[in-house]
């Protein structure tokens, strides 16, 4: 389920390599691998079904470019149409483009995110446009749900409406704009209660709130992990209010995020934000770009390149780097290396996130392998001489069973890793090669023994 | 609880198998169940959430059994659902509270906003209505208003509610709240924990380290810990599934929201992937809107009969 659409598709077409054009055949067959990776990543199913139809269009008798084989061909066909339909290259700003005082409306389901993404927004707008905003919460419903904005407010030092106790939601909305006329406020955001779309009489009182309030901006407020559900929400919401924009919440999280192409594809709204995180800091521009890739399992390379940084003791990996470059990657850097690692987490989730490392990823998912393997690995090169982790290849049999008794492990366990350690440094001796450019382009792969499994040809990556 | 209880989960489930439901009328009405009208029903089924996979194999045994033959929509429906029902049956075991622990502990788990507190508060009210004494504890040391919220669903189940200071150490407070339970005969204690995200190392460990502490009190504590998952959650649940399980070793699941259009299928591919106990489900906002998990009304509800 987590392999990457480029490893199918790799799979797809090993056969076909060297060929004219694309024909139909062939694009059907990689198409069904690509409705597969979209479904898996929780497109809702009639979005697949339009994007496919478009796909199949663009890449039956489409040129195959001589560097390229025909799988990264489609990829790339269905990577360009991705990104379009997610809204192109570059983010869409909060329109902020009316008469003050301007009311934004934040909607959605219970539990989406609404109430941290409005303090967030207050936040960014107070501080990136330098307006003064005002936050009232019309949440009525949800036990100190007033309360919470009323406190996010306090952090995030944006004011937020004096709570009177027996207000309707309308009542709410009435007060916050003629407080924010009175006391010239630029910026309201109206924070609604969760609702669900099949909820008539919600989705007539946040009717009531949107006629009341005229907002500027209506955002649908949507976490990254939902389902098919997305198209029924997204419809209902649109329908009822006319969504002008969408924020894709939780975008920390590892969920591919096929919502977002979901929404976007029902609504038409461009989705405008993303929420990275808990602190009030975490709200980004939506990049159609890098979302792209993570709903096809071509990984986020920005993600990861962010999520590694915020861990990683940059020195660390700067001195480790350098020592790659320079083709001096010895055991103890590996070590390092481990250390690195598990503090970034999860190790599955972060392959999850690298291009082409579904197949290692599904491998380390099946057999268990985690954090527990990367202890052993460091114990094993802690029972090494200091000698022994410069210079691995004096490591010979009686060596072995020394290292293996030291770390409690077997002689096994001590060759898988010097197995590994040698696979790695060719590795990186390629990845030298090819510079920073060709492993962005062609991902980990590129890097990969051909024909084998990622790592130790056909073994276990560990 | 016992008679209402079908006619409010029918209501709840109805509406958000309505569409599906309308998908399979209208792919099955007296018609010979070949290719097409297969693929349709796993379409019907991706839709549902149940993943490409155990869509894919629900049909192939579906196939097995009644290829080529003329249905009608009741026939289809009817056998579809005990296909699925099948899968979840071993999973539909409710949360027995073991008087041999006293108290009770049950550490509530899950990723931001997918009902944890919310679900304490309709426990703590079933458990109050079945005679015993809940204590709630406002692990949630985090969000914002998530203790005060706590405090509220405390007031409307007449349960005592142990918090401490914003920003807390949740899993002091817990222990703190282990005791005074021991001294005032609690018989529950559901320990609410702030919303964390699976792939968050440190917060995850957080969690384990809350349960050390349990430990210290009560070596056997706590005794059950359930993930609450949100019903509108996609294939990503899977993943939640897993790494709760690895960290944290969740005891069982508990299903909300599912009084929205969302209809949960994720639960049939977590039922086959895991096997953990779904103990009950949410359907509204209310202190009474939650439903022991039963199997074949949710698989009932998920084709829509
Ligand atoms: N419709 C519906 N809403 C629910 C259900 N369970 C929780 N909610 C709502 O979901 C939102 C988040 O719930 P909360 O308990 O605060 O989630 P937590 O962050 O996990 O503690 C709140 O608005 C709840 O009222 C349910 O079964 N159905
Ligand atoms: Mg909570």
């Amino acid at each position: 389920m987590f392999e990457a659409l480029s490893d199918k598709l790799s799979g797809v077409f090993d056969r076909l390599r060297g060929r004219g054009t694309l024909g139909e055949a062939d694009v059907a067959e990689a198409l069904r691998e690509v409705r597969l990776a979209l479904l898996d990543a929780d497109v809702a199913l009639p979005v697949v079904r339009d994007f496919i139809a478009r796909v199949r269009e663009r890449a039956v008798g489409a040129e195959v470019l001589e560097s390229v084989t025909p799988g990264q061909q489609i990829v790339k066909i269905v990577n360009d149409a991705l990104v379009e339909q997610l809204g192109g290259a570059g983010a869409v700003p909060v329109n902020l483009n009316a008469a003050a005082p301007i009311p934004i409306l934040m909607v959605g389901l219970q539990g989406s995110g609404k109430t941290t993404t409005a303090g967030k927004l207050g936040l960014r707008i107070q501080t990136r446009e330098r307006r003064r905003v005002l936050l009232a919460s019309l949440d009525t419903q949800r036990p100190a749900a007033q309360l919470q904005l009323q406190q996010l407010g306090e952090r995030a030092g944006v004011t937020s409406l004096p709570i009177v106790a027996g207000q309707t939601p309308v009542e709410i909305a009435r007060r916050a704009l003629d407080t924010a006329r009175r006391e010239v406020f630029d910026v309201v955001i109206l924070d609604t209660a969760g609702r669900l779309s099949i909820d008539a009489a919600l989705m007539d009182e946040v009717r009531a709130i949107r006629d009341v309030a005229a907002p500027a901006e209506t955002l649908l407020v949507v976490d990254a992990m939902t389902g098919q559900d997305a198209v029924n929400t997204a419809r209902a919401f649109n329908e009822a209010l006319g969504v002008t924009g969408i924020v894709l919440t939780r975008m920390d999280g590892d969920a591919r995020g096929g919502a977002a192409l979901s929404m976007r594809a029902v609504t038409g709204a461009p989705i405008k934000l993303a929420g990275t995180g808990e602190k009030l800091e975490a709200l980004e521009d939506f990049h159609p770009e890098r979302v792209a890739g993570r709903i096809l399992g071509l990984g986020d390379v920005v993600g990861l390149v962010e999520k590694a940084s915020e861990t990683l003791d940059e020195q660390e990996a700067e001195r480790i780097a350098a020592r790659i470059a320079k083709g001096k990657f010895d055991l103890e850097d590996y070590a390092a290396q481990l250390r690195q690692i598990s503090k970034m987490g999860s190790l599955s989730s972060i392959l999850g996130m690298l291009p082409g490392a579904g197949k290692l990823k599904a491998q380390i998912d099946d057999s268990k392998l985690d954090t527990a393997i990367l202890k052993r690995q460091a114990a094993i090169i802690g029972s090494m001489t200091r000698a022994e982790r410069r210079a691995p290849d004096i490591i010979k049999a009686s060596r072995k069973k020394r290292i293996a008794a030291g770390s409690g492990t077997s002689v096994q366990d001590v060759n898988r890793l010097l197995k590994q350690f040698d696979d790695m440094s060719t590795m990186m001796k390629r990845m030298n090669k090819l510079g920073q450019k060709g492993l962005m382009r062609h991902g980990l792969a590129a890097l990969m023994p051909k024909g084998g499994a990622p790592m130790g040809g056909g073994r276990r990556p560990f | 609880m016992a008679l209402g209880f079908f006619n409010r989960l029918k209501a709840g489930l109805s509406r958000s198998t309505q569409k599906l439901s309308d998908g399979i009328t209208g792919a099955f009405t007296r018609r010979k169940l070949d290719d097409a009208a297969l693929e349709e029903l796993e379409e019907t089924l991706i839709a549902a959430d149940l993943g490409t996979e155990v869509a894919a194999r629900v049909i192939a045994a579906f196939r097995r059994t009644r290829f080529g033959r003329e249905v009608t929509d009741e026939e289809v429906k009817t056998a579809l659902a005990g296909e699925i029902a099948e899968i979840l049956a071993p999973v539909a075991r409710p949360l027995e509270i073991d008087p041999a622990h006293k108290p009770f502990v049950v550490l509530v788990v899950g990723v931001n906003g997918t009902g944890k507190t919310t679900t304490i508060g309709k426990l703590a009210q079933h458990y109050a209505e079945a005679g015993l004494r809940p204590m709630l504890v406002a692990g949630d040391t985090f969000r914002a208003a998530a203790v005060e919220q706590l405090q509220i669903w405390g007031q409307r189940t007449s349960a005592p509610v142990i918090a401490g200071a914003a920003n807390a150490d949740a899993a002091g407070l817990a222990f703190e709240a282990l005791t005074r339970a021991a001294a005032e005969g609690a018989d529950v204690v559901l320990i609410d924990t702030a919303g964390r995200l699976h792939n968050k190392s440190v917060l995850m460990e957080e969690l384990r380290k809350i349960i050390r502490v349990i430990r210290k009190h009560d070596p056997s504590a706590p005794h059950a810990t359930l993930l609450v998952l949100d019903a509108t959650t996609g294939q990503n649940a899977i993943q939640q599934v897993r790494v709760f399980k690895e960290m944290v070793d969740i005891t069982g699941l508990i299903v909300t929201k599912l009084d929205g259009s969302a209809r949960g299928g994720i639960v049939v591919a977590l039922a086959e992937a895991f096997g953990l106990p779904v103990h009950a489900v949410g359907v509204g906002e209310q202190a009474a809107d939650l439903r022991p998990f039963d199997a074949e009304d949710y698989a009932r509800g998920l084709v829509g009969t």
